[in-house]
């Protein structure tokens, strides 16, 4: 089996993917609202759907927080500490960088 | 007084035999060596090994209960699994570093006492640094010296704590660690370097994606959770340590947002699943102290398979930027399942390893009502499904294709990632495997309708708002700062406008002096120069006046 053709396969039919996946979600919440929940230890755990809400704001929140946070003060340019992020010797700061990125860890290998 | 080969021993001299092995041998020898571990670790017999008196000071090298077993089985599991990862690797030094470093990890976790302990947590740095440094770039070497540098002031805070402690105490025994006086939070700081928590944390996310890809695995899974292990046998229900847990969980969550690297993305998130360890150890419950150890163990195996996908990508196409990574999941459709695998157990998805250990933090911190810390531990975990799940894998192998056109890894590290990959798994659907292992007996079942419901919802809707944000959630060609901004910018910043202070000082001081030797060589000019009154030539006619002078004056004043 060629792993690589099965994940083509999927890709190729992704609007169907999709259109699965709304109806697994709207089952789970379905299942939820259905289901009594066993736990009352906090007052939303016997709301059904809760988890799907809590888990799209949460996902808004820490986009929208990070990025943020990220523009207003955190994000630096790639050579803020005077040293290329993953700089490697062939961005010619170690001379003649012949070697390929990515492979400084095997540099002896036989 | 039984005895019992310490398995660190077994890996020191693993270590020091192998420069001397070559070729196939040595790829045995470093199988083989790891393996033996595994067999030592678990067939060692709880008890206390080796105690001894040195100047006075008890000594127990070798403490083996519950709680340690449970670390140094994972420990020598994933020094396997690390090795098998890196069997191509043919730098001996990254090999003998990883075996000593093992082997110092296992120390820890074994150590009876604060000053064997001591000891072999100076050994993990000193070994641990080459696996960052002997990737050989620039950065690295910086990134590594950093490492070295903030472990050492961690080092120190920890021998301080001890010695004091020891005159407070009269004993080194590393048990409960009580008093809440200097040597408490000398010791506890020592501890939270290690483990990471803000803002001490920044050497993580610095140096792990600067490190070689096999050295990674090593380094994800042992410096951290050696520094958990500590934390639950000298700080349980640290009450400090539930809030730092929930805000590293959440720090990691917001920096993996802003990450472009794909190993600083994980590297954040190796902060933050360490984030509901320390706040599991804060809320120090018996479910609470299972968990933590049983999610430390999970953690290990997912974080090093994460880590080995990642490695896979960046080894064979060279890049480790999302921004210049995509469209190569037909050409590496292998590392992408097992990492997914990862992924999944890492997200706490039902059947994989994190939901059998991660939901029982949570669910200790319903037990004992903490109602932020669930929703705020919550939240984290949609975070990390949101990075590690989606967006990592979304833009590394779908999205965008960067025309990069790789063959699939080399098989070693397929098969390190797939005994990794079956560990999660087989974790996530047999849980009383590992519950038998913890500490204290399991009274906790993961598998609830309302937890499987809960989890669900929870991690699937947030791929709803994953895909709805989806394009604003690439890499961007940008650094984020970190705290570690106060050593890489602020310090060498002020040590330049001091040294600026200073020059200026200095000149206005020698210029001050230079003026008034300036004046003093002057005025001695004037008057002993060449030019000077004292040092002109009186002519002789003047001399033979003045004479007659005195000489009349003499003898006017004789006669009168």
């Amino acid at each position: 089996m060629d792993l690589g053709k099965v994940l083509d396969g999927l890709v190729a039919r992704k609007t169907l993917l999709k259109r699965l996946m709304w109806v697994v979600l709207a089952g789970l919440v379905i299942a939820d609202l259905l289901i009594p929940s066993k736990y009352d230890r906090f007052p939303w755990e016997s709301i059904g759907g809760f988890g799907a809400f809590y888990g799209f704001i949460s996902c808004v929140l820490i986009v929208v927080v990070s990025k943020a946070l990220g523009y207003a003060a955190l994000y630096r340019a790639e050579d803020y500490y005077g040293e290329a992020e993953g700089g490697r010797p062939s961005d010619g700061k170690l001379g003649a960088g012949a070697r390929e990125p990515g492979e400084g860890q095997e540099r002896r290998d036989a | 007084m039984p005895e019992a080969l310490h398995p660190a021993a077994l890996l020191f001299i693993g270590a020091l035999v192998t420069p001397l092995l070559r070729g196939r041998i040595r790829q045995g020898w470093l199988l083989l060596v790891p393996a033996l571990v595994i067999y030592v670790v678990f067939t060692l017999a709880p008890g206390e090994y080796g105690v001894g008196e040195v100047i006075g000071i008890t000594l127990t090298p070798m403490r083996v209960d519950s709680l340690s077993l449970v670390f140094a089985s994972v420990f020598a599991i994933v020094t396997l699994i690390g090795a098998i990862y890196a069997l191509h690797v043919d730098d001996v030094v990254q090999h003998v570093a990883a075996l000593l470093y093992a082997g110092a990890a296992l120390g820890v976790v074994f150590a009876g006492d604060l000053i064997t302990l001591y000891i072999f947590w100076e050994i993990m740095v000193f070994t641990a640094v080459w696996l960052i440094w002997r990737r050989g770039n620039v950065v690295s070497m910086a990134a590594g010296y950093r490492y070295m540098l903030v472990h050492a002031a961690g080092g120190m805070a920890l021998a301080a704590g001890i010695v004091l402690y020891y005159m407070q105490t009269g004993s080194v025994a590393f048990d409960l660690i009580e008093g809440g006086g200097l040597a408490f939070y000398l010791i506890l700081v020592g501890f939270m370097v290690n483990a990471a928590v803000p803002p001490l944390h920044a050497w993580l996310a610095d140096a792990y994606p600067e490190a070689t890809v096999t050295g990674a695995i090593y380094l994800s899974a042992l410096t951290t959770k050696a520094a958990v292990y500590t934390l639950i046998r000298g700080y349980p229900g640290t009450e400090m340590l539930v809030w730092l847990g929930v805000l590293m969980a959440l720090w990691g969550v917001v920096y993996a947002v802003l990450a472009n690297d794909i190993r600083r993305l994980l590297a954040y998130h190796i902060i933050s699943q360490v984030g509901y360890m320390v706040a599991g150890v804060g809320m120090g419950t018996i479910i609470a102290l299972n968990g933590t150890a049983a999610h430390a163990f999970t953690h290990i195996l997912y974080k090093a398979l994460l880590f080995m996908g990642a490695g896979a990508v960046i080894h064979m196409t060279g890049k480790a930027k999302l921004t210049e990574l995509g469209g190569i999941y037909r050409y590496m459709p292998v590392t992408l399942l097992l990492y997914m695998i990862g992924a999944f157990s890492i997200s706490a998805f039902p059947l994989f390893s994190g939901f059998v250990s991660k939901t029982m933090v949570v669910e200790a911190a319903a037990l004992d009502g903490r109602a932020w810390v669930w929703l705020l531990l919550s939240l984290a975990s949609a975070g990390t499904f949101l990075h590690t799940g989606l967006k990592l894998p979304w833009f590394t192998f779908f999205g965008a294709d960067s025309g990069l056109r790789p063959k699939e890894a080399p098989l070693n590290m397929l098969i390190a990632m797939g005994i990794a990959a079956f560990l999660c798994v087989f974790i996530g659907v047999y849980p009383a495997w590992l519950y038998t292992m913890l500490p204290a007996p399991v009274e906790y079942d993961a598998y609830t309708t309302g937890h499987v419901l809960w989890e669900l919802q929870l991690l699937l809707f947030t791929g709803v708002g994953f895909f709805m944000l989806l394009k604003h959630l690439g890499g961007e060609p940008k650094i984020s700062i970190d705290t570690d901004w106060a050593y890489r910018m602020l310090l060498p910043r002020a040590a330049g406008g001091l040294q600026r202070i200073g020059q200026r000082l200095w000149h206005a001081t020698v210029g001050v002096l230079l003026r008034r030797l300036d004046a003093l060589v002057t005025g001695l000019s004037e008057h002993h120069g060449p030019q000077g009154v004292l040092a002109r030539t009186w002519p002789t006619g003047s001399m033979l006046l003045w004479v007659a002078v005195l000489l009349a004056v003499f003898m006017i004043v004789r006669y009168l």
